[in-house]
């Protein structure tokens, strides 16, 4: 380890913190919970508050973020997060307050949220949206809950919903927690849905496709509205998950492709940073006939004030004890205000840009199995240097030896050795011509060199780790 | 104000290089009939001293507890949070870092991981713990849907006094895994260890006990875990309080299977309900660890014979098994995580345990003199931590809102609980004076 | 990567080893390498049956689940519980001490629809 373990700063008695001297006198707590109380003091580090401090300050020097370069993630949406958003964040009256605190004195937040909301419902063509859920996967969850309901309430048994089989893994595990079966449908030679084998997997015991568009290769489904036909004509729903939405703001919104419900990802989409891998928020989006079913409470304007409906009786319930994850929303709504509706369209133009860039200068030496255009992400195959030797994997762990991120590898499933980009409306074209460089770089290593790459990472702090010893002889806890 | 740092010429260059006149070609594969053919109604963008003057605006509407004194807890805790945190978490490597998919590239937040999950488990007694799940109410949820799993069995046991959000959470989640739920009722603030022996049968999948519960008793917990483990394959979900658990036993003396909880109260802020991170620790057991849902990393060694870490036991998860996975998360609340693994870290050992102290004394000083005013009891005075309930003869209502005039808050109301009274919590951060303050206003009312 | 000789193979991967009524079943060595390093399995409790092609248990290598299948109808007579502790034995020894599971067959003509270790050789190249 290039770091201790904290515990191992541990020095019986050294103290890194200090409250201030009990002010009342002591109660019987021994005799009152003599049953309860432990026997031995659970196994905490003591350590002082310059061990702290000097101790996470070095695990951050083992880390890369977005502040430290490209981080190229497909799927992700690993965009700069606006410094001025994090201060919002940290607003004294924004932050200090407790989720049972009457209405009245939240109305300032109350109003933030719900401005956000409204923004998000113009920005994907929506009509009523929850804020509750607290991560995409969370949002797809409520999402199938409220079409679970909604068929419950018609008393409607449907059993199914159909996934693409390029989806991301998230889908079928929330169709599946929504207590539905998975029947995955097959992209055809383009890397879209197959209307015809579409029309061969609807039928009355659907409850809804799940789609992302444009999909998990970058291309847009272009048959969109003969989609949602067929899966509306039998009275199936058609579900959105919101992860690319980054690729459409303002040139499409998933309301006027005849989408019933989506969610949003707030920490891709609306910048809020990812934490080492969260918290994020994922508002989910409906049509009005679908409002009743969201999950309690609602967020309300009345006359003159913001107040939080309860009094839901088709609510699904609740999937979270509060509101979700308001910090986060705090974030994506001063993103919001600060880009406006004309920087967010750019933003989107700027990301379909950067891809198609990167995408251009790459194909040169990496294979393209789906050639149709796509929009803010691309997928290669690394298949070429495959069969020179070379793993997608290992093309990957070369690409830290040059300080940059990899790309979502072995992504989509219907590529093979793939290799999934995304970089963003925010990295510039130095940055870009740098990473191009770089994988121009490592092609032509695998050509005369492979056993170079094949031993990458060479300059990494550790080097390739033994995943097999870490699943064979778990060891989860100091 | 946008991000983009590219100027117009070097954008013409990159649509040369890609072989296009104008950036809206990128977009020519969107059908005419669903492109949007107008702007998007959001006002222009703003400089970022004009959106500090709007937050300002919006913050005003606030009132927030800098200029409140809450007794206000029911599962979001105004405890003291050291202010190194705040600073530790802002560097960047660790706040705008993805999950740790490249290990070599992501070892700070790796070891930090494996530091909270070792810390965890310190605390609930059970040696396995994950990274964190989205918060308290849906890692009970997934703790309870889990438990079903492993026992295969329908039948849940909810007692009355297991936080009533909680219950809500669990239910939506269970109901759509066909669970039956059973309520097991109490007058009181306590539930009847023979209420749920009288339901216990070959049927029972999950027994979900609060510790301490939402009115702040403790549960006859050996007890109960004794029935429970009696009833052979029932799994026995144990929702904590991690920050007591510096001081109280852990619940796997009581033969928890699986411990769960809200862990907002170790080192994260209020904020409203969230961001907060819910904790999931279970047995060292293959057929437990397998049915966990959410990350876990793990110790190995690299190439080289060098200690490293990993997130490892992957196939439980959605990206490999989909639909078979034994839960949809994804994103978790790995920041939240950190400041709760720095909050451990620095107030250590004696650290926990003297604000689970300090609480308790306080709130047994502050329920004592209530108890003692006229036209007002303490309903569970032989049994709380540091929440404890209170009934009046008073409208509680106008008590309640005639103190925050005076900038008080004095609890929960338990009507949204259905149920009288008021919760009332006291954490080591309330002074003498406040409560003083507060009981001299509750006489007069 | 070998193809032992005087096994019948299945499509799936999985090879058979006829013992009187017994066969003996488990995954080829083309199998084990595409899987990787196998770090954990499921079988099926002795007793329970399968018909064919029914899948009988999981095998997980670091990220990767493959079913695996019965290549032919029957009921499970043993077990190969030392892969609990040592799932390696797959990869090392895929013919012999990496075998999965003994059935007793119900129609040992299904074992004629499978292949031989020269049609599997083939079938692999192929593929």
């Amino acid at each position: 380890m290039e770091e201790l373990l904290i515990k191992d700063y541990s020095s019986q008695g050294r103290k890194g913190y200090s409250l201030p001297p009990l002010d009342v006198e002591k109660s019987d707590l021994d005799s009152y919970y003599s049953d309860y109380i432990r026997e031995e003091s659970p196994g905490l580090p003591e350590v002082s508050e310059v061990d702290v401090v000097r101790h996470y300050t070095a695990l951050s020097e083992l880390n890369y973020g977005v502040d430290s370069g490209i981080y190229p993630l497909g799927s992700c949406t690993m965009k700069y997060n606006p410094k001025r958003n994090e201060n919002v964040a940290r607003a004294a009256e924004l932050t200090n307050i407790h989720p049972y605190q009457e209405d009245e004195h939240v109305q300032g937040s109350l109003e933030i949220l719900y401005e956000l909301k409204q923004y998000l419902a113009e920005i994907s063509g929506m009509d009523e949206i929850t804020l509750q859920p607290a991560s995409g996967a969370h949002g797809e969850l409520t999402g199938m809950m409220i079409i679970h309901q909604y068929f419950d309430k018609k008393n409607d048994n449907r059993t199914k919903v159909l996934v693409p089989d390029s989806a991301h893994g998230t889908n079928p595990a929330s169709a599946m927690m929504a207590g539905y079966d998975v029947v995955e449908i097959p992209s055809n030679e383009r890397g879209m849905v197959d209307v015809d084998d579409l029309k061969e997997a609807m039928d009355e015991n659907v409850a809804a496709l799940m789609l992302t568009n444009p999909n998990t290769l970058g291309i847009f489904e272009e048959d969109i509205l003969e989609i949602a036909d067929i899966v509306h004509d039998n009275g199936g729903l058609l579900y959105y998950d919101g992860a690319n939405m980054n690729a459409v703001m303002g040139y499409v919104r998933p309301g006027d492709m005849d989408f019933d419900v989506l969610h949003f990802n707030l920490h891709k989409t609306f910048s809020t940073p990812h934490g080492g891998g969260g918290p994020g928020s994922g508002p989910v989006g409906v049509k009005d006939f679908l409002a009743p079913y969201l999950p309690k409470p609602v967020l309300k304007k009345g006359k003159d004030s913001y107040f939080w409906d309860n009094d839901r009786p088709d609510s699904l319930g609740k999937v979270h004890a509060f509101y979700g994850n308001y910090g986060v929303m705090l974030r994506a709504w001063s993103y919001i205000i600060t880009i406006g509706g004309k920087g967010l369209k750019k933003t989107t133009e700027n990301a379909v840009l950067n891809a198609n860039y990167l995408k251009a200068k790459l194909i040169k030496e990496f294979e393209l199995p789906y050639a149709a255009d796509s929009l803010h992400e691309f997928v290669l195959s690394g298949s070429k240097q495959k069969k020179e030797g070379v793993s997608t994997l290992n093309i990957a762990k070369r690409l830290l030896d040059y300080d940059q991120y990899a790309p979502t590898i072995y992504f989509p499933l219907v590529v093979k050795e793939a290799m999934m980009i995304e970089p963003t409306e925010t990295e510039d074209i130095r940055t870009l011509n740098r990473f191009v460089d770089t994988m121009l770089t490592i092609a032509r290593e695998i050509k005369e060199d492979p056993e170079l790459v094949n031993n990458a990472p060479h300059t990494t702090i550790v080097r390739k780790l033994d995943e097999t010893k870490a699943a064979r002889e778990p060891n989860l806890r100091w | 104000m946008d991000y983009v740092s590219n100027t117009k010429s070097e954008r013409k260059n990159m649509l040369k290089e890609i072989g296009v006149k104008a950036v809206e070609d990128l977009f020519n594969m969107i059908p005419e009939e669903v492109a949007l053919d107008r702007p998007l109604n959001i006002p222009d963008g703003i400089s970022e001293l004009e959106l500090v003057r709007k937050v300002q605006k919006h913050a005003a509407k606030n009132k927030s507890l800098d200029k409140l004194t809450s007794f206000l807890g029911a599962g979001a805790y105004d405890h003291y949070v050291p202010g190194i945190i705040d600073h530790l978490i802002s560097r960047s490597e660790f706040y705008t870092a993805y999950t740790p998919y490249q290990a070599e590239l992501s070892q700070g937040t790796l070891e930090a991981i494996y530091e909270y999950q070792s810390m965890i488990s310190e605390l609930t007694g059970l040696d396995v713990t994950n990274a964190s799940m989205l918060d308290g109410g849906s890692a009970a949820a997934e703790a309870v849907v889990m438990g079903a799993r492993i026992s295969r069995r329908k039948k849940v046991l909810l007692p009355e006094t297991v936080n009533p959000a909680y219950r809500e959470v669990i239910r939506t989640y269970g109901r759509h895994q066909d669970l039956e739920f059973i309520d097991i009722k109490t007058e009181n603030t306590a539930v009847l260890p023979e209420l749920i022996e009288k339901e216990l049968d070959d049927d029972t999948a999950v027994v979900v006990v609060q510790y301490p519960n939402f009115f702040g008793s403790i549960e006859k917990m050996e007890e109960i875990g004794r029935m429970v483990n009696n009833a052979k394959k029932a799994v026995f979900v144990v929702i904590a309080n991690p920050i007591l658990l510096g001081l109280l036993k852990e619940p796997a003396e009581f033969g928890a299977d699986i411990v769960v909880g809200e862990a907002q109260n170790l080192g994260n802020g209020l904020n409203y309900g969230g961001p907060y991170l819910g904790f999931m620790s279970t047995r060292d057991d293959r057929s437990y660890i397998r049915q966990l849902p959410g990350r876990i990393v793990g110790k190995t060694t690299d190439v080289d014979g060098k200690e490293g870490f990993v997130l490892t036991l992957q196939t439980r998860e959605q990206h490999i098994r989909r639909e078979r996975a034994t839960s949809n998360i994804c994103t978790n609340e790995a920041l939240n995580a950190l400041m709760a693994t720095i909050y451990m870290a620095a107030m250590g050992k004696d650290g926990l345990k003297e604000v689970a102290e300090q609480s308790f004394h306080k709130a047994h000083y502050l329920a004592e003199r209530i108890d003692k005013l006229d036209g007002y009891q303490v309903v569970n005075k032989d049994n709380f931590f540091f929440e404890f309930v209170v009934k009046s003869d008073r409208d509680l209502e106008k008590v309640k809102n005639s103190l925050l005039e005076e900038n008080i808050i004095v609890g929960y109301d338990l009507k949204e609980a259905e149920r009288d009274g008021l919760l009332i919590c006291v954490t080591e951060k309330r002074t003498k004076e406040e409560m003083d303050q507060l009981v001299e206003k509750l006489e007069v009312v | 990567m070998s193809v032992k000789e005087g096994l019948i193979y299945s499509e799936d991967h999985e090879w058979v080893k006829k013992e009187g009524n017994t066969a003996v079943i488990g995954i080829s060595d083309f199998a084990q390498e595409e899987l990787g390093d196998i770090v954990f399995v499921e079988l099926p409790d002795a007793g329970d049956e399968f018909n064919q092609n029914d899948s009988f248990g999981v095998l997980e290598s670091v990220k990767a689940v493959s079913d695996v299948f019965v290549p032919v109808s029957g009921k499970v007579v043993e077990v190969n519980e030392e892969l609990f502790d040592n799932p390696e034995l797959i990869n090392e020894d895929p013919y012999g001490d990496g075998w999965l599971i003994k059935m007793e067959m119900s129609d040992e003509s299904e074992l004629e629809e499978l292949l031989s270790a020269e049609e599997y050789t083939e079938f692999i190249e192929e593929a």
